[in-house]
């Protein structure tokens, strides 16, 4: 199958560039015939790449170690459910799933347009069918997946133990739905460009793909982050890793667009802006996938990175901001905005102000990232520069974002009046100060973090300005309707889900950015070595390590201990945090020492989360040094046995290697087990963190609202909707 | 006010602040950064008491009572360096992983900060055997 799979990859390749050249042929000459079989291009596409990704799955899934990836990514002992998501943990898989998504979703793009935007769609089709052709091409050049071995390893290196995270399985084909997803505004946007089509229909069709492409990036990056939480052992969820701030780069820039493009809608201002930011956004998302692909930002930190991939990224980067900066240059002139800006005391204002913010926190995200690069471009050393880089800048940007998240939706478009201001403004300016005052007088020790007590006003505002704008949208439904309030506040979402998605989407991450002020600066952390019946005091709190656990099984080494965790002498609750230690296949680190020195861990926290406060502990088992002379003389005495074994004759030696293990599994049980019977000291990591559960609550909320802002509207209420765009436009245009 | 007047002082007072915002970052970006040094560049220049972030790969690793021993060698260059290192470690430490060590030199050998010791996320990149043939 791995030949099929092959011949699909190039076949798909010969059918993208075929389609992309009939797609321009097509638009050339006018010929719709060729037009329409350049997108169905992309339909076949979509097919082949299905068909080869699935080949690939079921190739991880039978355990076929003929397949390179599969043996270096997979074995036998690895959970069904992971042995799928292990596709995508490699460099070749995950290359695969891009062009898979890439298809996919272009194809549904070009099938909802197919009647529509009929000039810049052909254009927009070429642009999708080159990207396809270049991840193909990438796929079947420098990132075979279907290469195979002629003498497959019995058994697989197995999945990294840290992927193997229930968020790992989704994470992943998120944010790459993100990133592909994003290539489609992209595209219709450089085809409006080529075409001159510069009025808003381009957005109108491609605007739900931004909306969607801004939920799954970031339902992708809150899985990372929760990943990051409960995995990686380290108590944070945010690291200004490259590779987190990969994702985010797109995603602040597609929230910026998302709003402005409301602008052009209507008052036909920004088309400029519009155009260039959707354009940068599709480039960024080319941007992560190199950063997250090439490990051109590894060389301080680790990985090998591939050379002719990075050469590679960076000719499709430099090609799409040549032509993109290229072609808003050609159409300045018809890109000019059609009305100007009334008030800087106006909604159009707030959005070009939040616009401005959003675009400075992604110039200062890309700047820091690359600033390791920059620096040794500069003065010939490479620098590493850590997250206090990013707080002086990153920190009051997030504050002004949450602060005109309240404004936004309450300021009046054009021009706001002083009644407008007292009556829009003073609930939620009421309730900010109403928590400063509560915060000052009972919180003690808030009044020092003044960044953190901004930002929880800030939160307050935003919630009661979204709150009081649902109100009066309740009051007034309820005024026409004699609706009840519940039925009202339904029926009001559902006719305005565009306006009140993103009222609640404003909601959550007022109530995320609480929890990522609250977590990162009241936070109470440090390490405690300790044996069983020690205690360590935290943040009020006492933690005791009761007792130690241990289990060998024949997929991992565990160790483990239990926690005890009291406030002011009562019971708070109790906790258990392991140290799974996985065994290598590196036959020299000795039959017994593999499993104990393979260097394989995955931690398991021990969490307790509250709505106020989580506690958070981890275990670090890694060493092993008490055990290591056991372990040494057991890798002596079966070597020797092992020898002795060669050397029996062929018929008696497998079953004298399976009493080998036999013994070799007893051996290893009993000294997992002396971790009970004579427990050593271990280092844990305690953690005491205010409000973290606001963080995942607020995601959960503002992934909410992109639902409702994403989901179908009812097809009367379109129609009511297309006639009140045209009918602005018409007004506009006449006046 | 004259609207193109408007529109200037807008477009100058937009400019300025994002000029400030780009000096005060490139400013502060290369004041906060430190100088990584290969495990050549450390044997050549370390001197005893100074702190150097070490970069490059683990070659090896094994633990001494409470000490986590390890060599981190030159991506480049065929040169190692031997760290001492108490303090958490990162469940991505193993051998063959890109780290980031804050040393010092002691004797023989380098003395890792406490709690400096950080690696790369395990999800993105791998390393070049793992590559297809």
């Amino acid at each position: 199958m791995a030949t099929v799979g092959r011949a699909l990859l190039i076949l798909g390749l010969a059918v993208a560039v075929y389609g992309l050249a009939a797609s321009l042929y097509g638009a050339r000459t006018g010929r719709r015939a060729w037009v329409d079989s350049g997108r169905r291009s992309m339909y076949a596409i979509a097919g082949l790449m299905t068909f080869a990704f699935l080949i690939l799955e079921v190739a991880f899934l039978r355990s076929d170690f003929s397949y390179n990836i599969v043996a270096s990514a997979s074995s036998t002992t690895t959970p069904t459910a992971y042995k799928a998501a292990a596709v995508w943990s490699t460099q070749q898989g995950s290359l695969l799933l891009w062009v898979f998504l890439l298809s996919l979703w272009s194809s549904l793009a070009l099938f909802l347009t197919r009647r529509r935007v009929r000039e810049i769609a052909p254009y927009a089709t070429a642009i999708l069918l080159g990207f396809c052709s270049f991840f193909t091409l990438l796929t079947i050049l420098f990132a075979n997946p279907f290469s195979t071995t002629a003498n497959p390893p019995a058994e697989g290196a197995g999945l990294d133990p840290l992927l193997r995270h229930t968020t790992m399985m989704i994470h992943p084909p998120m944010v790459y739905t993100g990133y592909t997803m994003l290539t489609i505004p992209f595209a219709f946007a450089l085809g409006a460009l080529i075409t001159g089509r510069l009025n808003s229909e381009w957005i109108q069709v491609t605007r739900r793909f931004a909306l969607a492409a801004w939920l799954a990036l970031g339902i992708g990056v809150l899985l990372g982050a929760r990943w990051s939480y409960t995995e990686l052992g380290w108590g944070g969820y945010w690291a200004w890793d490259p590779v987190e701030n990969a994702a985010l780069m797109p995603w602040l820039l597609v929230t910026a667009f998302l709003h402005s493009i409301m602008i052009q809608e209507k008052r036909g201002m920004l088309k400029v802006w519009n155009v260039s930011l959707i354009l940068a956004t599709g480039t960024m998302a080319i941007v992560g996938t190199f950063l997250v692909r090439s490990g051109i930002l590894s060389s301080i930190h680790a990985f090998v990175s591939d050379p002719t991939l990075n050469i590679s990224f960076v000719v499709l980067i430099a090609v799409m901001v040549i032509s993109s900066v290229g072609l808003v240059t050609y159409r300045r002139v018809e890109l000019r905005s059609e009305s100007q800006l009334d008030s800087l005391l106006s909604r159009e204002a707030v959005f070009l102000l939040q616009n401005l913010v959003l675009v400075a926190l992604t110039a200062v995200i890309f700047w820091l990232t690359f600033f390791p690069l920059i620096s040794e471009a500069v003065t010939g050393t490479e620098q590493s520069i850590g997250p206090p880089a990013f707080r002086p800048f990153v920190v009051p940007l997030a504050l002004v974002i949450v602060l005109l998240s309240g404004i936004g939706p309450i300021i009046a478009w054009r021009r706001v009046t002083v009644a407008n201001l007292r009556r829009s403004f003073a609930f939620p300016a009421a309730v900010a100060f109403l928590t400063l005052v509560v915060l000052l007088t009972l919180a003690s020790g808030v009044d020092t973090h003044v960044f953190a007590l901004m930002m929880f006003c800030f939160g307050a505002f935003t919630l009661a300005a979204v709150g009081q704008e649902f109100w009066r949208g309740v009051r007034a439904r309820r005024a026409m309707t004699h609706e009840a309030a519940p039925i009202a506040l339904i029926s009001l979402v559902r006719r305005n889900r565009r306006r009140y998605g993103g009222y609640t989407v404003h909601a959550g991450l007022a109530v995320l950015l609480i929890g990522v002020a609250g977590s990162s600066s009241f936070q109470h952390s440090r390490y405690a070595t300790m044996k069983p019946g020690q205690s360590a005091n935290i943040g009020g709190y006492n933690i005791r390590y009761v007792k130690a656990t241990a289990s060998p099984s024949a997929q991992k080494i565990t160790f483990g201990a239990v926690l005890d965790v009291t406030k002011g002498g009562h019971h708070v609750t109790t906790l258990h945090t392991t140290y799974g230690l996985y065994p290598s296949q590196d036959a020299s680190l000795g039959v017994v020492g593999r499993f104990f020195n393979s260097g394989s861990v995955e931690s398991r926290i021990g969490l307790h989360a509250g709505l106020f406060r989580d506690i958070w502990t981890v275990v670090n088992v890694g060493n092993v040094a008490p055990l290591q002379s056991y372990i040494t003389k057991g890798d002596q005495l079966f070597a020797g046995a092992m020898a002795a074994v060669q050397k029996a004759p062929a018929a008696e030696q497998q079953s004298r290697l399976n009493s080998l293990y036999v013994l070799r599994d007893q051996l290893i049980g009993e000294l997992t087990r002396r971790f009970i019977t004579h427990p050593w000291p271990v280092q844990f990591l305690l953690i005491v963190s205010p409000l973290v559960t606001w963080l995942w609550l607020g995601g959960i909320i503002v992934a909410f609202g992109g639902l409702i802002a994403l989901w179908p509207i009812p097809v009367l209420a379109r129609r009511r909707v297309r006639s009140a765009a045209y009918a602005a436009r018409l007004a506009r245009e006449l006046a | 006010m004259d609207p193109s007047r408007k529109r200037a002082i807008r477009l100058t007072v937009a400019l300025t602040a994002a000029l400030l915002l780009a000096s005060a970052l490139v400013y502060t970006s290369f004041s906060a950064g430190e100088d990584v040094v290969t495990a050549s560049q450390l044997l050549k220049q370390a001197r005893p008491g100074e702190s150097y972030i070490l970069g490059g790969t683990v070659v090896s690793r094994r633990w001494d009572g409470g000490t986590l021993l390890f060599r981190v060698r030159d991506p480049k260059l065929d040169e190692s360096v031997p760290v001492r290192y108490t303090g958490s470690v990162p469940d991505p430490f193993a051998v063959g992983r890109g780290v980031l060590v804050t040393v010092q030199e002691q004797g023989s050998a380098f003395v890792g900060q406490p709690g400096s010791l950080t690696t790369k996320c395990p999800s993105k990149y791998q390393d070049a055997n793992t590559k297809a043939a």
